[in-house]
């Protein structure tokens, strides 16, 4: 588990960052907090040439309220997400899903960008990201664009951004109607990537922004009618053979599906039974 | 009592908790060593090819690399216990057997570079079936492990004690079960580390390794580089990182880096890696044990039969089959069974070989007598805890003579259950358990009552030979115990014994034992456990294993600071003119008890022994150094009616719990531990803490979360901690933990052994309490939630008509209980193009059009007819590795159909497939459907964890995309987003 040597850059600017990215494009890699990034580089399952680690670096750092998001830089830990004052009124949701983000310990280095460019199916922050319809902030040489989170994680392991680009941050949005947040999520052990984890934002006392990570191969977010027990019931037994969901050694695809049948009408009543 | 007995903190701790430990990686290695990296097989079962190395060694730094050929001519076989013919060298010959199962070793300057060149070794292999099945395995059809064993069970002997067929007939009512033990191990903090050096002056090997024996593991290892013993000195370090058994299994490594050593005449280190460790440094071995009891009227347990079916993998390394026997004696557990039948069988698997492990046999035996004891008051409509109570050996009948012959030294089962569930705990829980299942819950409460043995009897392996083989080759029993005691001409006390470091605190008690009889602090005794084979006191029964340490090597130290302190007692009366016999040693004092005030300071009489041999009594010999011998005459031979006295010392362990399990997540949650221990006397209850809520967490572990999952291929899933769950701090419930003492009258401290004990009950009583919380018979272990699932969330509600099935895997609109061929990837999809059939089929058949539609490829070269050789990237996300493939077309039928096979391989894994083509004519175009079956092999399967699936998925639609892309279509793909629809008004991408 040593990997294979690689260049190692530590840019002072996303300008330098991106034109290294320009340069090397899929040969070069992001690293902020390289908790998923590092055991992949020592299983030698990744082959990167460079590494370009904005880990710490107060140049990507940044946690701001602007336009009706919360904006989180690229090198902002999990834990400063989790640990901002201001987390749990500006949004609720984040700051019940942080906790579930693997460990403290790796809370202190993972970062939220990170997470998101990495695109595991079942992690809670793409999962956040797409129940609240945020979006990310892409930066290339070329320019900058913003993408919608359903149009950012296009599959497993696998997002829209282009070889050249880097996210430099990600939005959350913060409206009035989606204060009222629940979140749970089913693990072998806590911190483990969820088998199934459940994102439900109130809009209304009747529709439910519900995002269900761990079935499908990307975060699937949907709106609920929640009108009555029955439709909630008929909407989650839909959802559970749409998205179908995967055996893996950890749970069947029948189990994964029975949890968002019986755990989805809990958590979308705890999202309604929510203060405003 | 001073010293002993009480819960000091341990010497150990200061050094290891402020990052002082010196661990094996941790010494320094001798100059010119090279590092070494193992090249394992990928496959469970396969011929080994082609080995070629030349690219490998082309890489600056890189200095060997050595195969199984190379071994075996410089070595022997490993020696086997059981007679069968089923020869393993420390790399692979001819053939591997296991995943993981080590074929060529790398050396190099450094790691980085070894694993470089390890990549760049190339190894055909032709794969053969895998066996992986238990039950399979056992059948005549089975394909074998080892042909020159002619079955896979290479061990089968059956055993009788009393009259079970008589007390069967007698019997009110029979109970059947079938127990299955799951694969595990338990996970040291540190992997293996060797560093070996081979000296040609003498043909010796010097190997330092974080090996724990024992040590009659070493004339195995000096036996197969062809040496005598003393040329193969083994030395340990002074700190370990943990072993729970499980270093035994790097032995087979100090022999290979000696060999590697002789090879290339240069120091050689390895140090394993997680994913190797996982992958295959040792198992648990997994059993299949059918039970059923003779019962009376009132659930007492008049006789039992037992046929235990055990998994070893692949080889047998000594001292195995050690599970199987160990419990022997008894096997009839708590309980006053006197009629007994017992088949034992050892089979041949390709797993990893199963080794020593915590607990070593008793988790297997206990979970099928606990659970069967469950199941009698079950069918029987009997309460749980009074069957138990019915059924343990009374209060004052020890020492007790099992059927199958051991002798429980002392306990009084009894009292424990009372006191354990008295106190209002067992009502409190049963209140508990009426108010969770009034609210709609599930809650259950389990029992288990563990006999918990200690120092095993070095004669009980020879219990698998017939009583005439035995006789032939001559009586094996006892259990050796050695240490010295020092003392300096300062007085300064030093120690050191047989035992190795794992961890559990060893010195702190040597030096409590020691300090308790020469009127010493214990920070007056020095301990050095660092064993050195050259000038250590051992014997094969050295090393740390089968708690011998209390009843073995504690006692030794025991005996040995008696001597030096009878030794300066005499030496003291002389010169204080008072009888030996009024001598006391008090807080660094030797003086009378007589008169106080007639006192030596403890290192003025030491003095004496090494600088005034002048002044000692007659006859006595100077300096003051005793090394006792501890041979406890109960550990006999197996008699001739096979009856063996397995352990010598036998505590107890009563535990009871309640779970709690969640109707919604399946989560199984244990509320309420309490375990009762008696070990005779404790020598430090403080440390007898730390080992009993080790034991506890594996225990748990076992229960709830650790497995080795192979799939049906033989491929290893849990190659990582996110696959392998070790449980965390944040998953262990509250334990409450109880003591009596019942002090063994066979060894002169009290003490028994307790490390093992929970290992052994918690799986029992967690299945227990699982069973009466569902009101099931079969509890699989571990408990996953999805296996809970399974069992109480009966039918599915039927898909929606309008939800048409998945396009791709197969395998998971099924979801049964069934998880284990989860790496058999099945799946099926089609692309609509708009060429004709007769345009797809010439596509298909161009070798230009293949390359630029194989994800990745980078270079095709055309074998023969349809038989192509590729070199491709395959990937999904940040994953990617580089293969060679083949790629073969098979079954034309023109314009209709075909099949598609082929293989990839390299460093990331193996992969095999067949796809099966068929064109269908639809309007002007050609509608392509495939089905098509993957199976993953190596690091990719091992570590691949949930994607794997999803990344041959992935893999596979690329290349029909790209075909299809080819022929003017695009494939049939409707985004899960899209599907739901476009949510918060699909902004898309914006500028």
């Amino acid at each position: 588990m040593k990997p294979r040597a690689f260049d190692y850059v530590r840019p002072d600017t996303v300008a330098e960052a991106v034109d290294i990215l320009a340069e090397y494009g899929d040969d070069a890699r992001i690293m902020a907090g390289g908790q998923s990034l590092m055991a992949i580089l020592n299983l030698r399952m990744a082959e990167p040439k460079v590494i370009v680690d904005i880990g710490g670096h107060t140049a990507f750092k940044g946690i701001k309220v602007a336009n009706g998001f919360l904006e989180v830089g690229a090198s902002v830990t999990q834990n400063e997400l989790m640990n901002w004052p201001d987390l749990a009124k500006t949004s609720p949701l984040l700051a019940k899903a942080l906790p579930w983000v693997g460990h403290f310990q790796t809370r202190n280095r993972g970062t939220v960008c990170g997470s998101l460019s990495h695109a595991d199916p079942s992690s809670e922050i793409p999962l956040s990201l797409a129940t609240l319809g945020g979006e990310v902030v892409l930066r290339s040489k070329r320019g900058e664009r913003v993408v919608a989170a359903e149009e950012f994680q296009t599959g497993m392991l696998s997002t829209s951004r282009e070889p050249d680009e880097m996210m430099v941050a990600a939005r959350f949005p913060i409206a009035a109607n989606l204060k009222r947040a629940a979140f749970r999520e089913v693990a072998r052990r806590h911190g483990d990537f969820a088998i199934l984890a459940l994102a439900a934002v109130a809009e209304t006392d009747t529709s439910v922004r519900l995002g269900i990570g761990g079935l499908a191969d990307r975060p699937v977010a949907t709106r609920i009618d929640a009108s009555s027990k029955s439709a909630i019931a008929d909407a989650l037994g839909t959802l559970a053979w749409e998205l179908e969901g995967s055996d893996d050694i950890h749970a069947t695809a029948r189990y994964r599906r029975d949890l968002l049948r019986r755990m989805g009408p809990i958590v979308i009543e705890e999202a309604i039974s929510c203060a405003a | 009592m001073e010293v002993l007995g009480k819960p000091l903190v341990r010497k150990e701790d200061a050094a290891l908790l402020s990052g002082r430990g010196r661990y094996a990686d941790d010494i320094a290695e001798p100059k010119r060593t090279l590092q070494a990296h193992v090249i394992r097989s990928p496959h469970a079962h396969a011929m080994i090819g082609r080995i070629d190395a030349r690219a490998a060694l082309e890489i600056p730094g890189v200095v060997a690399v050595i195969t199984g050929e190379d071994i075996a001519k410089i070595s022997d076989p490993f020696l086997v216990a059981v007679k069968a013919d089923v020869p393993q060298w420390s790399l692979a010959v001819e053939r591997v057997r296991y995943v993981g199962e080590p074929v060529a070793l790398v050396l190099a300057e450094t790691r980085y570079i070894a694993e470089d060149a390890g990549e760049a070794v190339e190894i055909e292999y032709q794969q053969l079936p895998a066996i992986i099945d238990l039950r399979a395995a056992r059948e005549k059809t089975s394909a074998l492990v080892h042909e020159s064993a002619k079955s896979n069970e290479v061990h089968t002997r059956a055993f009788t004690y009393g009259d079970p067929d008589a007390a069967f007939k007698a019997a009110h009512k029979i109970v059947k079960m079938t127990s299955e033990f799951p694969r595990q191990s338990f996970m040291p903090m540190e992997c293996f580390v060797v560093v070996s050096e081979y000296r040609p002056a003498d043909d010796s090997y010097e190997v330092m390794a974080n090996f724990q024996g024992p040590f009659s593991t070493q004339p195995v290892m000096a036996r197969a580089c062809r040496v005598p013993g003393t040329r193969f000195r083994i030395k340990t370090p002074a700190d370990s990182g943990g072993s729970f058994g499980i270093k035994l299994s790097v032995f087979p490594f100090m022999v290979l880096c000696g060999l590697a050593s002789k090879i290339v005449g240069r120091p050689v280190k390895w140090v394993e890696d997680r994913l190797e460790h996982l992958v295959a440094a040792s198992s648990g071995p997994n059993r299949i044990t059918e039970v059923e009891a003779a019962v009376d009227k009132d659930g007492r347990i008049t006789a039992l039969k037992l046929d235990q079916i055990e998994d070893y993998g692949a080889f047998l390394r000594a001292p195995m089959p050690g599970p199987l026997y160990r419990m022997h004696g008894a096997l009839t557990g708590a309980y006053a069974i006197q009629n007994l039948s017992v088949v034992s069988r050892v089979v041949m698997t390709n797993k990893m070989p199963s080794a020593l492990i915590r607990g070593f046999g008793g988790p297997q035996m206990y979970l099928t007598l606990e659970r069967l004891v469950q199941m009698i008051a079950r069918e029987m409509g009997l309460d749980h805890l009074e069957v138990i109570k019915r059924n343990l050996i009374p209060a004052g009948s020890f020492p007790y003579k099992t059927a199958a012959g051991s002798l429980f030294d002392s306990g009084d089962y009894p009292r424990c259950v009372e006191l354990a569930t008295g106190g209002g705990r067992l009502e409190a829980l049963m209140k508990r358990r009426d108010d969770a299942r009034k609210s709609g819950k599930y809650y259950g409460i389990g029992f288990a009552a563990v006999v918990e043995p200690a120092m095993s009897n070095m004669g009980y392996l020879s219990t698998l030979l017939s009583p005439e083989a035995r006789e032939k080759a001559g009586p094996k029993n006892g259990a050796v115990s050695l240490a010295s005691v020092r003392v300096d001409a300062l007085g300064a006390v030093s120690v050191t014994a047989d035992c190795v470091v794992c961890g559990q605190g060893h010195e702190t008690v040597l030096a409590q034992i020691v300090a308790e009889q020469l009127g010493l602090r214990i920070e007056d005794i020095t301990v050095n456990l660092e064993l050195d084979t050259a000038n250590s006191d051992w014997s094969i029964a050295a090393g740390t294993y089968s708690c011998r340490f209390t009843p073995g090597t504690a006692v030794a130290a025991h005996i040995a600071a008696q001597r030096i302190r009878d030794k300066l007692s005499r030496i003291a009366a002389k010169q204080l003119n008072v009888l030996h016999t009024d001598i006391e040693f008090v807080k660094g004092k030797i003086r009378s008890k007589s008169n106080p005030d007639n006192a030596m300071a403890f290192g003025r009489v030491a003095g004496t022994a090494h600088w005034s041999p002048i002044m000692l009594p007659d006859g006595m010999d100077p300096a003051l150094r005793e090394t006792a011998v501890w041979a406890p005459p109960e550990l006999t031979p197996p008699s001739h009616d096979d009856r063996i006295n397995t352990s010598l010392t036998y505590g107890f362990v009563f535990d009871m719990c309640g779970v709690e399990i969640d109707p919604v997540t399946c989560e199984v949650k244990v509320e309420k531990y309490v375990s009762m221990h008696d070990a005779g006397r404790l020598l430090n209850p403080l440390i007898a803490e730390g080992q009993i809520r080790g034991a506890f967490v594996q225990g748990l572990a076992t229960a709830l979360y650790e497995e080795f999952v192979y799939d049906d291929g033989g491929s290893f899933l849990t190659g990582t901690f996110a696959d392998y769950v070790v449980p965390t701090a944040t998953e262990l419930p509250e334990l409450e933990l109880m003591h009596i003492e019942s002090p063994s009258p066979f060894t002169p401290l009290g003490a028994k052994g307790l490390a093992e004990g929970n290992c052994m009950s918690t799986p029992a009583c967690i299945a227990n309490a699982i069973a009466d919380a569902l009101g099931v018979e079969n509890v699989q272990l571990p408990a996953t939630p999805a296996r809970i699932n399974a069992m109480i969330s009966g039918e599915e509600p039927a898909r929606p008509a309008h939800v048409a099935p998945r396009q791709g895997i197969a395998s998971a609109g099924t979801g049964g209980a069934k998880q284990k061929d989860a790496r058999q990837i099945k799946g099926s999809g089609s692309v609509q193009v708009s060429a004709s059939p007769e345009k797809v089929w010439e596509a298909l058949l161009d070798p230009e059009n293949l390359k630029s539609v194989i994800p990745g490829c980078h270079a095709l070269e055309v074998v023969g007819p349809n038989d192509y050789r590729a070199e491709v990237s395959l990937g999904v996300g940040i994953i990617r590795g580089r293969f060679k493939a083949q790629v073969k077309l098979t079954d034309l039928k023109p314009n209709q159909s075909g099949r598609l096979g082929g293989s990839i391989s390299g460093p990331l894994g193996n992969s095999s497939g067949t796809g099966l083509l068929k064109l269908v004519p639809d309007g002007g175009g050609t509608r392509i459907d495939y089905d098509y079956e993957v199976a993953v092999f190596g690091k990719a399967a091992a570590v691949g964890g949930r994607m794997i699936e999803g990344a041959a998925q992935i893999v596979i639609s690329q290349f029909f995309a790209a075909f299809g892309r080819k022929l003017g279509g695009a494939p049939e793909k409707k985004s899960l987003a899209k599907r739901l629809g476009s949510l918060w008004g699909g902004k898309g991408t914006t500028k």
